[in-house]
């Protein structure tokens, strides 16, 4: 367990070391876009590229429509009455606020943990299997295959592989959220959100859940939402800073740290409010 | 240390409560007792395989009271058939598919004044809309459906509080895989909710077994075997008690058979409802969270 972590860390140095984040392709662009709860507007014309197989970090005070910015990227806000958006969400070129776009699929897509673990009172098995069958897959031997891969890319197949017919609820708080990990990498998506993944974890358990994020944008594209500052300048490439609705500052995560452009930016992540 | 003159007092008063609520949880309780045990002495002796078995004699002296038995069963089975998917679906568009307007408020507001109306409102709903309007004639179709409709708002507003009760969580993970509404409700909602359904059905058998007025202008007969269809009217147990005990020719000589049906009655829904109780148990160890 400390081995992964250690690893991670010496990784990360590395990656620090050799390579600046270039240029990427980019995953998901967000144009114009404002948010509404009933009348009360939650997002101001935000307008924000998101890179490829990066993390991206969003940061800022409680309220700054950081998680409801989040949540417009898998459609999640459309279950909350009164909620309404103008601009646009585009990911790979299409507009996810399309009327031809299937929200199901896109929520394959684009999996999403939540900052409350979440795990079902089911075994741990058919917790990871509960994407895959919910989109027809019956074959045994093919649902096995998912879990154990879906497991084991969440770093929870060593102590899972011998528990997984026993209840999900059993497990330990950062189990559980790796868990909830692996159910979102089940459905095979592309881009995973992440609402304060360990907001409510023990610093051992946040240690891997952080190791979990810097592996999984070797292949996916990584949000994330923090009030962690350390935490975001650990495992993000890049840094979007919200305040009271508006994006303030987005940009590589080296450069919101250490030489950020607005004055406010500044005063947040060196602790002077929020 | 000396407890000082107010301490002292606080403390006798604070006895007093205890000893009051105390007194009358005992008085409600002694009740209860004095009831079942009176129905027990006075029934038990009255109760054999033939009493449990045949058909009533001549007089209701002899004789059993078997058709009265199967009928109520028969009349909660089927009523319970009918108002549990009704009801379970009623509650699922409320609770996850209505939107909160002032409209779906009002159909809630009405939903638990009916719970309130009393039940012989409901026994002539009934032969007014499906003995004599639906052509149903007096029938156990009828009887169901009239004692449907009456325990509807129990049925609703129990599974509605238990679907509610679903913590979000669920419901968010399972939309976030690409679960639809419906396999999010199927799946991850209504399981969850069986138990504090269940709460609801077993209020209600209890209900369907005891209730005459309901039953009386619609499907119950007093001179009658078993039903031979839908059609047929039938035997109940609270019906056949409440004629027995004061509408045969000679009360007193009958009287021990009254109270053998009471015991039946309340062994019946006793039984109906421990049955109920043990799937709710078994429910809720499967889907605990």
């Amino acid at each position: 367990m400390v081995e992964i972590s250690t690893r991670g860390a010496l990784r990360r140095q590395e990656e620090v070391r050799t390579e600046k984040p270039d240029t990427p392709l980019v995953k998901i662009s967000v144009k114009n876009l404002n948010f509404f709860y009933w009348k009360t507007q939650a997002l101001f014309n935000v307008t924000m590229d998101i890179p490829e197989r990066r993390v991206t970090a969003l940061v800022g005070p409680s309220g700054c429509g950081k998680s409801t910015f989040l949540r417009t990227l898998n459609r999640m806000n459309d279950t909350i009455d009164g909620t309404s958006h103008t601009g646009s969400v585009v990911i790979d070129g299409v507009d996810i606020y399309d009327r031809n776009v299937d929200v199901v699929e896109l929520r394959r897509r684009v999996g999403m943990v939540f900052q409350k673990s979440n795990p079902f009172p089911k075994t741990l098995f058919d917790n990871v299997a509960y994407g895959p069958r919910i989109h027809g897959v019956r074959d045994r031997a093919e649902l096995t295959e998912i879990v154990e891969g879906s497991l084991k890319r969440a770093y929870l197949w060593e102590e899972a592989k011998d528990r997984l017919r026993d209840s999900a609820l059993g497990l330990s708080g950062g189990q559980q959220q790796r868990l909830c990990i692996a159910r979102a990498l089940a459905t095979n998506p592309e881009i995973i959100l992440m609402d304060e993944p360990a907001s409510a974890l023990d610093p051992l358990s946040t240690a891997k859940i952080e190791d979990l994020i810097f592996e999984l944008k070797k292949e996916y594209t990584v949000v994330i939402v923090t009030h962690n500052m350390q935490q975001a300048a650990r495992v993000s490439d890049y840094t979007a800073f919200f305040f009271e609705g508006v994006l303030i500052e987005h940009d590589t995560t080296e450069k919101i740290f250490t030489d950020p452009r607005e004055k406010k930016t500044e005063d947040y992540i060196t602790g002077r409010f929020g | 240390m000396k407890p000082t003159a107010a301490a002292e007092k606080r403390r006798r008063r604070e006895m007093t409560c205890f000893w009051v609520l105390r007194a009358l949880t005992y008085v409600v309780v002694a009740f209860v007792g004095v009831v079942l045990l009176d129905i027990v002495v006075k029934g038990a002796p009255r109760i054999n395989w033939a009493f449990l078995t045949e058909k009533p004699g001549p007089d209701h002296t002899t004789g059993g009271i078997f058709p009265a038995i199967v009928g109520t069963f028969y009349l909660v089975a089927g009523s319970i058939g009918i108002a549990l998917p009704v009801g379970v679906f009623t509650a699922v568009y409320l609770s996850e598919y209505a939107k909160d307007t002032w409209f779906t408020r009002l159909v809630r507001i009405c939903i638990v004044n009916l719970a309130g109306v009393p039940s012989i409102v409901f026994g002539l709903f009934g032969a007014a809309a499906f003995v004599v309007y639906m052509k149903f004639d007096r029938s156990l179709l009828a009887g169901w459906l009239t004692l449907a409709f009456m325990i509807l708002p129990v049925v609703i507003t129990t599974s509605e509080e238990a679907l509610r009760a679903v913590p979000r969580g669920f419901r968010e993970g399972s939309l976030a895989v690409g679960a639809t509404k419906w396999q999010m409700i199927r799946t991850n909602v209504l399981p969850y909710a069986l138990p504090g359904i269940l709460t609801g059905s077993i209020l209600s058998v209890a209900r369907v077994a005891g209730e005459t007025a309901p039953i009386m202008f619609t499907v119950a007969a007093f001179y009658t075997g078993l039903p031979r269809s839908i059609f047929s009217q039938v035997q109940a147990l609270p019906y056949y008690l409440y004629t027995v005990a004061i509408n045969v020719p000679n009360v007193n000589a009958a009287r021990p058979t009254a109270y053998g049906a009471a015991l039946v009655l309340i062994v019946m829904v006793f039984g109906m409802n421990l049955l109920a109780m043990i799937l709710r148990a078994k429910l809720r160890k499967k889907y605990r969270w």
